[in-house]
């Protein structure tokens, strides 16, 4: 299902998808590694943490990081609003939450509507990109959410545990 | 028939010290004037089954003073002796020999005769004046059986029990056990009954018919019934003729022994206690059982074998010939018997647990399941404080039903949250027992002399902690040995014993869990660390203090050994110790002296799971820090806090100078003030280090389940744990060993 390739040979993935909107771009993400989404609430902020990582939130007992997507994509104005969504995620058995604006919906997605990413300048945000997808003529990005929010480059998890 | 009796034993501890308060209270009560015949029965009968018990269960000192107590409390209750208070006392004192030989048999120790022979002797200075016959007849033997005692005789007892003696198998067990004990004893159960356990059970009127050949008179054998049953019940002929008398035949043991297991095997339907009585089957009667003998006693006096179905002579024979007239065929012809006690439903191993509810009842849970429930535990108690929260806002006058449900509710949560966590406490002995053979090993490889001494085996902690902790304790025994016992030449040179002592102690201190390693060993080297450390290029200086000269040994790589053995000197290690006991949340310490030794002390947390932790707010966020490390909190006077570089402030606390850590600096975040006489000083402490954490405010002092960062997330420098806090939200445990290094 997943997939390690860098964007010079993206592996397209068929499956569903849940998408969801990052300041005028739509993304998808494979909707079996998401857990839940739930409305943003206050975070409890960590110390010396990289502006991305907003804090934690308590998800029923467990601690959970949460990741304000569009921090580390560098789009646009961030704000936190009551449309304010946050995915919760479920990848290599840890929880962690990403912010997004908005999740518009959960589409299918065949082989041929999937066209691999072109070449441009890798980067945290294109590097974990695995394919651009085709839906009612409106292009949609998909990720690599595990492979992302499990990297090395943004160091949310310990890789020396691991 | 080898049953272990050792299981059963607590049972009879249990009731011995019952029977001997119950005699005590007796005797004290009794009215030496008008004794109350009641009393005097009840005494008796007391004394009665802890001679019965203690004569089963080889307790052979108890049984002979209660042997000779029971005699005198005989002829007392009969009225052949009136109670006089030294009576009443000598019965006292018994008493008191008979409860030191049995708290002496509780631990394993048996307490010594003297103190026995003595009380037999005074007590029977009260009975032998006058006594005479069966009263002062020793003891038979236990299982006396096969003996051919010319002082014999045969009884035949009709037994009528009442219903209440049905209705209790253990007084069954014991009747049968007393009268099996006197000589050999053949039971008949009524026909209609002796299907099983069931049936005995459920049924009463119908008389058993019990055949004894024994050398005590009838007197005995009526004082045996006199506690179970009316006199009434129970009557006793002489019995000498053959067909009655099942008892000679199988002493004696002239004619051929057999016990047909195939045949019995369908009767024998083991009872509950695992004793196993053969019953006869239907349609044996009286007359026909006698004959063939079937009636054996063995050694613990509790295997009654009667015939099979319709047995006679003639078919007994051919099974078994070689018994002939030896009385070892008697032993032997149990031998075929025994597997058939196995087969029935009864099996050994299931009736064994159920039959001792002495033994300590536990039960295998998985370690998951308990932390499933502390976790659950964890959340009520989050819960509960969040309510207690919420209630603190509402009137409470008109809600005080409401306050006193919650203050109720509290309570109730902590004490089972105590439980819970009581149940992932374990003895530190589960480490502990590991080093006697590793010393014992590496003494020898080593070619030195130590004897371990472990002290507080018996402290508890959490099961988490014991597993973790293990391996550094490993290291240390190991270090401790290697490098700080000398070899015995060094040691006698140094008028040191040439055997060295290395100590494990365990203790409970406050909040925390101490568990040090102590040798008498050399010490550790002061100028030859500095100068190791000064090789490997580590910041020191000649005027270190002695305590971060000793912490040097835990850098990494670090080790003075001249030579490396495979035993310990290559530098792993003791860092790892560190790191070990950083990862519970402990410290470890270290002192010693040049030539005296070195004592490692390695302070844990008791528990991984719970926090007693000191809320603050910095910057709007809750913070805490674990209460056991923080010394004191205080507001400065301005005239306290001096800067000591252009950034650096220290603060004047009781006559010490302490580094000032302002957690937003550390933290990088906004603080709501950044003077620290506008804000709260907490004076914490860790790893020998002192150091004023700057806080904008104290919130409240409260009790946390800690939570991972890193389950889901990672590390956070400065950071140990997480919380949820009674509102729902997060807060960061901080960690201050962490924090002081950060800050200084």
């Amino acid at each position: 299902m997943t997939t390690t390739a860098g964007p010079a040979a993206p592996t397209v993935t068929e499956g569903e998808y849940l998408t969801f909107v990052l300041g005028n771009e739509e993304y998808g993400i494979e909707i079996l590694k998401v857990q839940e989404i739930r409305g943003y609430d206050t975070v409890t902020k960590i110390a010396n943490t990289p502006g991305f990582i907003k804090g934690v939130i308590n998800l029923r007992g467990s601690i959970v990081p949460i990741i304000d997507l569009r921090i580390l994509f560098h789009l646009g104005e961030v704000e936190y609003n009551q449309f304010t969504v946050v995915i919760i995620l479920n990848v290599k058995n840890r929880i962690m939450g990403i912010v997004v604006d908005g999740v518009s919906d959960v589409i299918s997605l065949q082989a041929s509507q999937i066209s691999p990413v072109p070449d441009l300048v890798t980067t945290i945000s294109t590097k974990y990109l695995v394919g651009l997808g085709t839906v009612n003529d409106h292009m949609l990005i998909l990720v690599d959410i595990e492979q992302l929010m499990t990297s090395q480059e943004l160091a949310i998890i310990d890789h020396a545990v691991n | 028939m080898n049953i272990d009796m050792s299981q059963f034993n607590q049972v009879f501890f249990e009731e011995s010290a019952e029977h001997l308060s119950e005699m005590e209270r007796l005797l004290l009560a009794l009215d030496v004037a008008s004794p109350d015949s009641e009393d005097l029965n009840a005494i008796f009968r007391a004394a009665h089954s802890i001679k019965g018990g203690s004569g089963t269960f080889g307790f052979t000192d108890m049984a002979e003073v209660t042997h000779v107590l029971e005699n005198l409390l005989d002829r007392m209750r009969k009225g052949e002796m009136a109670p006089t208070p030294d009576i009443v006392n000598a019965l006292l004192a018994s008493v008191d020999v008979i409860r030191t030989q049995l708290d002496g048999h509780i631990a394993g120790i048996p307490a010594t005769p003297a103190a026995a022979e003595e009380i037999i002797h005074a007590l029977k200075g009260f009975t032998e004046p006058g006594a005479s016959g069966g009263a002062t007849t020793p003891a038979p033997a236990p299982g006396g059986a096969g003996t051919g005692n010319p002082s014999r005789h045969s009884f035949r007892i009709l037994f009528h029990p009442d219903r209440e003696f049905m209705k209790r198998p253990k007084s069954m067990e014991s009747l049968k056990g007393e009268l099996s004990r006197l000589g050999t004893l053949d039971i008949k159960m009524p026909e209609e009954t002796g299907g099983g356990k069931k049936g005995r059970k459920g049924e009463a009127g119908a008389p058993w018919i019990l055949s004894l050949d024994t050398e005590v008179n009838e007197e005995e054998i009526r004082n045996i019934f006199a506690f179970i049953a009316p006199p009434e019940a129970v009557e006793i002929t002489a019995a000498t003729t053959a067909a009655n008398g099942a008892g000679p035949a199988a002493t004696a043991a002239p004619t051929p022994q057999t016990a047909p297991a195939p045949q019995t095997a369908p009767a024998a339907l083991t009872d509950g206690d695992g004793y196993g009585f053969f019953t006869d089957a239907p349609g044996a009667d009286a007359g026909t059982a006698a004959s063939p003998a079937a009636a054996l006693t063995d050694g613990d006096g509790y295997g009654f074998f009667t015939d099979a179905p319709g047995a006679s002579p003639a078919t007994a024979t051919p099974p078994a010939p070689q018994t002939a007239k030896s009385p070892a065929a008697a032993v032997s012809a149990t031998t075929p018997a025994t597997p058939a006690r196995n087969t029935p439903a009864a099996d050994p191993a299931k009736t064994r647990e159920k039959g001792s509810p002495g033994m300590e009842a536990s039960i295998r849970v998985s370690v998951e399941r308990v932390d499933q429930l502390i976790n659950l535990v964890g959340e009520l108690v989050i819960t509960q404080a969040m309510l207690a929260q919420t209630s603190a806002g509402v009137d409470p006058v008109i809600y005080e039903k409401m306050h006193t449900g919650l203050a109720q509710l509290e309570r109730n949560t902590r004490d089972l949250q105590e439980s819970v966590m009581s149940i992932r406490m374990m003895p530190i002995s589960f480490v502990f027992s590991r080093f006697p053979r590793l010393i014992h090993d590496l003494a020898t490889k080593l070619g030195k002399k130590v004897e371990l001494v472990s002290v507080g085996e018996t402290t508890e902690l959490d099961k988490g902690l014991i597993e973790k902790i293990s391996d550094p304790l490993t290291h240390l025994v190991r270090n401790s040995l290697d490098h700080g016992i000398e070899l015995p030449d060094e040691r006698t040179a140094a008028g040191k014993p040439p055997g060295g002592t290395i100590t494990l102690s365990a203790s409970h201190q406050g909040g925390n869990i101490i568990i040090e390693v102590t040798d008498d060993g050399r010490g550790l080297n002061r100028e030859k660390i500095l100068k190791k450390a000064a090789e490997r290029g580590l910041p020191v200086t000649e005027t270190m203090s002695d305590n971060d000269v000793w912490m040097l040994i835990f850098e990494p790589g670090f080790s003075t050994a001249d030579v490396v053995t495979d035993v310990s000197g290559r530098g792993v290690g003791m860092d790892v110790v560190k790191r070990n006991v950083a990862e519970m949340g402990g410290t470890v310490q270290i002192r010693t002296m040049a030539g005296y030794g070195t004592t490692i002390t390695i302070r844990l947390p008791l528990t991984l799971a719970i926090l007693d932790g000191m809320s603050v707010s910095m910057g709007g966020d809750i913070y805490l820090i674990p209460l056991n490390m923080i010394i004191e909190t205080l507001k400065p006077q301005p005239s306290d806090i001096r800067s000591v570089t252009s950034t650096g402030q220290v603060v004047h606390v009781r006559g010490e100078y302490l580094p000032i850590i302002a957690l937003h600096r550390i933290f990088n975040m906004p603080a709501e003030t950044e003077d620290p006489t506008q804000g709260v000083l907490v004076i914490i402490e860790a790893e020998g280090r002192k150091g004023a954490l700057f806080v904008d405010a104290l919130v409240g002092q409260q009790q946390v389940v800690i939570k991972s960062l890193e389950t889901n997330f990672k590390r956070v420098q400065g950071i140990s744990g997480a919380t949820i806090m009674g509102d729902g939200k997060v807060a960061m445990i901080l960690d201050i060993a962490t924090l002081l290094k950060m800050g200084s």
